[in-house]
């Protein structure tokens, strides 16, 4: 046996590989597939779904069933996906706001000073957000610090009452995924070669000009990594719009769940997933023909 | 460098301050009211470890802690063994499909949490599994795999491949490189990866919350569902323990693989 793999690398490494892989292949790939299954059966009351095959929740998605079974536009589904993408797209141009001119400064550090800066940038991702988000339900709410600082500085005299809007929705959603820019744009300005800014104001150029067209096309891959690394889990977003947004700033996420929850309705809620996956993986696809194969798992 | 104006870009420094107080003021003000006495969230009433005391006497944090703790260990072993083989057999090895495999690994990463989450709830229900604690560890081991395995790759790729050479010089067949050699020198790799599958693990909550059914209750589905009921001191100081763990345990990872590189 141990001769066997000794002599055929490949076989070995297939025997190596195929654990990892296998269990992904069962447990992820294939659900996933049956999730698409589910999406054109029909659903039972009481959750669950018959397995005739049936367009329903597709047509469901786009129309409503008037009491003659005439069917009749609906834009409320569409108007949540909408809703999700322009919350989803404010966040990420509010984090590449903020994540680039911090990730600017952090390359301008000395390496012992960067190392620890970076790790505090990183120390958010692994703890958990649900917690995180609730320290914001502390914060914003009605009498909460915010209002109170606020208050007590005198920009506003009376209590804003920010949670459950969509700017509480925005905050919580811009801080959730922040790190996730900062730390692709660092990486693509870490190898930036300062001569070249010298370089330009010996060209006369001013710091604007060498900003606009130096650090910022040479930074270019890790913006667009990092917006990715932002926008696709921003779109299935469920903890921050269900505990900031509280339940009335609907996301694709809170949809997606209510059709297991209250809704019952598993095979509207497979169409919904599934509708969410496929916009993802185009904006994944997308993104690698452009900046290259494995250019966001690879972490280059 | 730091020293040449030049290679200064001055008002970058505002935007990280900004950047760090928003980061970290609300973690900070979570902590600190888990010492307040008063149940306010607004004043500071004076200083106190009695939530924690709550925390420790409540029976249901106490169990959804112990669930927690059990699908951590298992989830966290399974998957780094896993994690760890694959990374021994991709090593250095360029073959076709290496890509794909690699993408497979790294699927958990990109699909978004709630397609996987009703993905695998579907899955469950429809091959018969009882929804318990056997289906979150089941679940959460296919999403800590590629946690697991990054740390491990990044480390083998770092260790020059002279040192096995200089193995094979000296009579040692491959078996005895490994043992001797390889697996010594991925050991940090391991046990960052293994940390941070334990936090990921610990801290997952929406795919927990569709795949753990009645009586498997882990923390973060415990807060979950002591939110409904409002804000409390005592969920404040659940909170600032979890963060705490959180934040020792990467803080060990990384000096791991810090010391070690």
């Amino acid at each position: 046996m141990i001769d066997y793999f000794r002599r055929r690398p490949a076989a070995r490494r297939a025997a190596l590989v195929s654990p990892a892989v296998g269990a992904i292949l069962l447990f992820m790939v294939l659900p996933l597939g049956l999730m698409l299954i589910y999406s054109f059966l029909q659903r039972a009351t009481y959750g669950g779904v018959i397995w005739e095959v049936s367009f329903e929740s597709y047509i469901q998605f786009l129309f409503e069933r008037d009491l003659d079974d005439s069917l009749i536009f609906n834009a409320a589904y569409l108007q949540i996906y909408a809703r999700s993408f322009g919350l989803a797209a404010i966040t990420t141009v509010l984090c590449v706001i903020i994540g680039f001119p911090t990730a600017l400064y952090l390359v301008q550090q000395s390496p012992k000073r960067r190392n620890i800066l970076m790790f505090l940038v990183t120390i958010p991702f692994w703890t958990n957000l649900l917690v995180r988000t609730y320290a914001w339900i502390l914060l914003l709410r009605r009498e909460g610090l915010v209002d109170y600082g606020l208050e007590a500085v005198g920009v506003t005299d009376e209590p804003l009452g920010l949670l459950y809007t969509d700017v509480a929705n925005l905050i919580g959603l811009v801080y959730s995924f922040l790190p996730f820019m900062v730390l692709p744009i660092y990486s693509s300005l870490e190898k930036l070669d300062f001569r070249l800014v010298e370089a330009a104001y010996d060209l006369g150029a001013n710091r604007l000009t060498a900003l606009r067209r130096i650090v910022i096309p040479l930074a270019m891959p890790g913006i667009a990594a990092g917006c990715i690394l932002v926008l696709v889990p921003c779109l299935g977003a469920y903890v921050t719009p269900e505990l900031l947004g509280g339940g009335k700033a609907l996301m694709i996420g809170n949809l997606i769940q209510q059709q297991f929850g209250a809704s019952q309705n598993w095979p509207f809620g497979a169409a919904l997933s599934f509708a969410l996956l496929a916009i993802v993986l185009i904006a994944l696809v997308a993104y690698s023909l452009r900046f290259g194969r494995g250019a966001l798992t690879e972490g280059r | 460098m730091a020293a040449n104006p030049l290679r200064r870009f001055p008002g970058t420094g505002i935007a990280a301050l900004a950047f760090f107080a928003f980061l970290y003021a609300p973690v900070i003000v979570l902590i600190a009211l888990s010492f307040n006495s008063g149940r306010s969230s607004t004043l500071w009433e004076g200083f106190t470890f009695d939530w924690y005391g709550v925390v420790l006497d409540n029976p249901d944090i106490l169990r959804a802690a112990k669930n927690s703790l059990i699908v951590g260990t298992f989830s966290t072993v399974i998957s780094t063994v896993l994690a760890t083989i694959a990374a021994i057999g991709l090593d250095r090895a360029r073959f076709r499909g290496r890509n794909a495999v690699n993408s497979v690994i790294a699927l958990p990463l990109v699909v978004p949490e709630i397609v996987t989450a009703v993905a695998t709830l579907i899955f469950f229900l429809s091959i018969g599994l009882q929804l318990g604690l056997g289906t979150v560890i089941l679940a959460h081991v296919i999403f800590c795999i590629p946690f697991a395995y990054l740390p491990i790759r990044a480390r083998l790729e770092g260790m020059p491949v002279t040192y096995r050479e200089a193995a094979a010089d000296l009579y040692a067949n491959e078996w005895q490189t490994f043992r001797r050699v390889t697996l010594p020198l991925l050991w940090p790799g391991v046990i960052a990866g293994a940390m941070l599958a334990f936090i990921t693990s610990l801290d997952d909550f929406v795919i927990t919350y569709f795949v753990a059914g009645p009586g498997a209750s882990t923390l973060p589905i415990y807060i979950f569902a002591s939110l409904r009921m409002g804000v409390t001191p005592e969920v404040n100081a659940i909170s600032s323990l979890m963060l705490v763990v959180s934040i020792v345990f990467v803080s060990i990872s990384a000096w791991i693989g810090r010391r070690s590189s």
